[in-house]
């Protein structure tokens, strides 16, 4: 797919404006008006998406008993908040610690993705040194290793550390990825024109004050792409921080997973937990969708 | 060329009053500061990546468990104890039906759900974002979310079910039935996900290819299997490679099926990432779970060759 960009003049510019519109006019040049069999076939993929929302705060605001009524009503009933309650003030679910944890590891983590990865990619895509294609092969060739498998290793070191159990367990596999360097090398390459870094240059700026105040700002929508997604991966992720991690100091997934474990016997507690846990990535999706179909969307034409 | 020369040039010379100290810094910063901006990610996946994977094998060929730490060498009897076990063959099994339960109707559905998302809509952003609406919903919530739907006596899927006539299905302890719902969970999060990558497949293949072909008289369908899926093959391979590793590895939504969460009472759903979580850390054998994890991982690479063959034999047996 990487021929794509390659075709692109080097001189010109991409201008993501222009190339959308120059899209929609292609787009309305076969004019293929979509008919009520498709805007149908659309209806039912969306309840099949937006269902599973309804079916948990159908049951969550229901009782221990709503999920094996025979004559279940359609109508959520009243008890969400008190359910909610439940889980918040359950002592070993510990809900706010979770948290907590999971906004503070789904943070530093894509924080840290960033940097590193809009440094590293810079440097791929407008420097030169030794190495360097080698190199970037390396790192797209590392994307295909399934990093799960590391966990055996990974759990004996961060035994042997003493981490088990504290947040930097968790922290610390996640601080870089190869997809974000692939990501913004990409974008970078694209988006970030020569002259600029050269200007800076000859205004006497080094190397990292030209990162610093030219390719950084450049770099911006798509840092914020890989920071929404890395978010999203992180605050969902749940096999390495249920391993590493335990109940007193869990991040949300662990303790759904313990909620669970308690309140098997009754859905209503389990489901409104559920639901809580989503609730934040609900509100992200709110404000920032939009930005997350678009980066979803280049990452695959690029990748 | 000429991009390279320019920054040769301003780093050699730079302004003539410079000092020649600064001048040398400065050439320095442009050799070695590449070197430092690429280090960061080198030096950490060499340290959270690389160490562990190469570590995984070391610790395969030994005796270790969770508490006593490295134990004798071993040689390959962990691999010949695990390739005995009939638990081993039963998960190899279950995760490859789950992940072709998962696979097939999702990347369908998803080029169904392109296709249509392709078409000339009104309100595409919204379209679009409902569509990946799922994504955002964590497998442990999904997991839990499906296992209330697929209760065995009472669930939401086997009540429909009775109002057209079909009896209960087993969801928790017939294998296949079990496997078919784990499936649903992993299409459920996906579908649309992959369905957003392959309609940026669908929109870089060139248009006029289109109306070439509505000249020479071929129908909608016609165009959308003789241009639209050989032109989407590289979009198909990178959705079918993400799904093999990513399928392959399945934990949570088996994990969160029961209370249990080691694959049900006979291990109708026990993948091979459950199998290696028992063995390590409830068996406490590591020496065995690492040598599942290095079959686990053979296993991706041959499914992942398999499919880059198969797609690449489908995608262009069409084309022709």
């Amino acid at each position: 797919m990487a021929s794509r960009t390659e075709m692109l003049p080097t001189t010109s510019r991409p201008n993501p404006r222009g190339w959308a519109r120059k899209h929609r006019r292609a787009e309305a040049a076969i004019g293929e008006r979509p008919g009520s069999l498709a805007y149908g076939f659309l209806a039912v993929v969306i309840v099949a998406s937006v269902f599973p929302f309804y079916w948990s705060f159908l049951i969550g605001s229901g009782d221990s008993s709503t999920l094996n009524d025979p004559h279940m009503s359609w109508i959520p009933g009243g008890n969400f908040l008190s359910n909610a309650a439940k889980v918040m003030n359950n002592e070993s679910v510990n809900f706010w610690k979770a948290f907590t944890n999971s906004v503070i590891v789904s943070t530093v983590v894509s924080a840290s993705v960033v940097f590193f990865s809009t440094l590293a990619g810079y440097a791929f895509a407008k420097l030169h040194f030794r190495g360097k294609s080698w190199l970037l092969t390396f790192v797209i060739g590392t994307m295909a290793i399934p990093t799960q498998l590391s966990v055996v290793p990974l759990f004996i070191a961060m035994a042997k550390f003493g981490w088990t159990g504290s947040l930097g367990a968790v922290i610390i596999p996640g601080l870089v990825t190869a997809f974000g360097v692939f990501w913004m090398t990409q974008y970078i390459s694209q988006a970030l024109p020569d002259e600029l870094i050269e200007a800076g240059r000859i205004d006497g700026a080094n190397m990292f004050l030209t990162f610093w105040y030219i390719a950084l700002p450049a770099a911006r929508p798509a840092a914020a792409m890989l920071a929404l997604f890395t978010f999203i991966m992180t605050w969902t992720n749940f096999f390495w921080p249920f391993i590493a991690l335990n109940q007193s100091n869990p991040t949300l997934p662990v303790s759904l997973a313990t909620l669970q474990a308690n309140y098997f016997v009754d859905y209503s507690i389990v489901l409104a937990g559920a639901l809580l846990a989503t609730v934040p990535l609900i509100i992200l999706f709110v404000f920032a969708g939009r930005q997350l179909v678009a980066g979803i969307m280049q990452g695959a034409v690029k990748g | 060329m000429i991009r390279r020369a320019v920054v040769r040039w301003s780093g050699k010379e730079g302004t003539p009053r410079r000092l020649q100290v600064s001048q040398q810094l400065g050439r320095l910063d442009v050799k070695f500061s590449p070197y430092l901006f690429v280090s960061p990610f080198f030096v950490l996946f060499a340290l959270v990546g690389l160490f562990p994977l190469v570590y995984t094998g070391w610790v395969s060929v030994h005796d270790w468990d969770l508490i006593g730490g490295e134990g004798n060498w071993v040689g390959i009897s962990n691999f010949v104890f695990i390739l005995q076990q009939r638990q081993f063959w039963i998960a190899l099994r279950n995760t490859l039906s789950i992940f072709l339960l998962s696979a097939i109707p999702q990347l369908i559905v998803a080029i169904a759900i392109a296709a249509v998302l392709d078409t000339n809509l009104r309100n595409k952003t919204f379209w679009r974002m409902s569509v990946l609406l799922p994504f955002i919903v964590m497998p442990v919530a999904v997991a839990l979310i499906f296992g209330s739907m697929f209760g065995e006596r009472y669930g939401l899927v086997n009540t429909t079910l009775a109002q057209i006539g079909i009896g209960p299905i087993l969801w928790h302890t017939d294998p296949l039935a079990s496997q078919v719902a784990i499936a649903t969970m992993v299409n459920f999060r996906w579908t649309g996900y992959n369905a957003l990558i392959l309609l940026a497949g669908m929109q870089a293949i060139p248009r006029d290819l289109y109306e070439s072909a509505a000249i020479d008289g071929a129908g909608r369908l016609r165009r959308f299997f003789s241009i639209t899926i050989p032109q989407l093959r590289p979009t198909m391979i990178f959705v079918i490679i993400t799904a093999t590793i990513g399928g392959l590895q399945i934990f949570d939504e088996p994990r969160l099926y029961d209370q249990i969460g080691l694959g049900g009472a006979d291990q109708q759903w026990m993948t091979m990432t459950i199998y290696l979580y028992k063995l390590g850390w409830t068996q406490l054998n590591f020496g065995r779970a690492a040598s599942v994890a290095w079959l686990l991982f053979l296993v991706i690479v041959v499914i992942g060759l398999a499919n880059l063959a198969i797609t690449r034999r489908i995608a262009s047996s069409e084309s022709t």
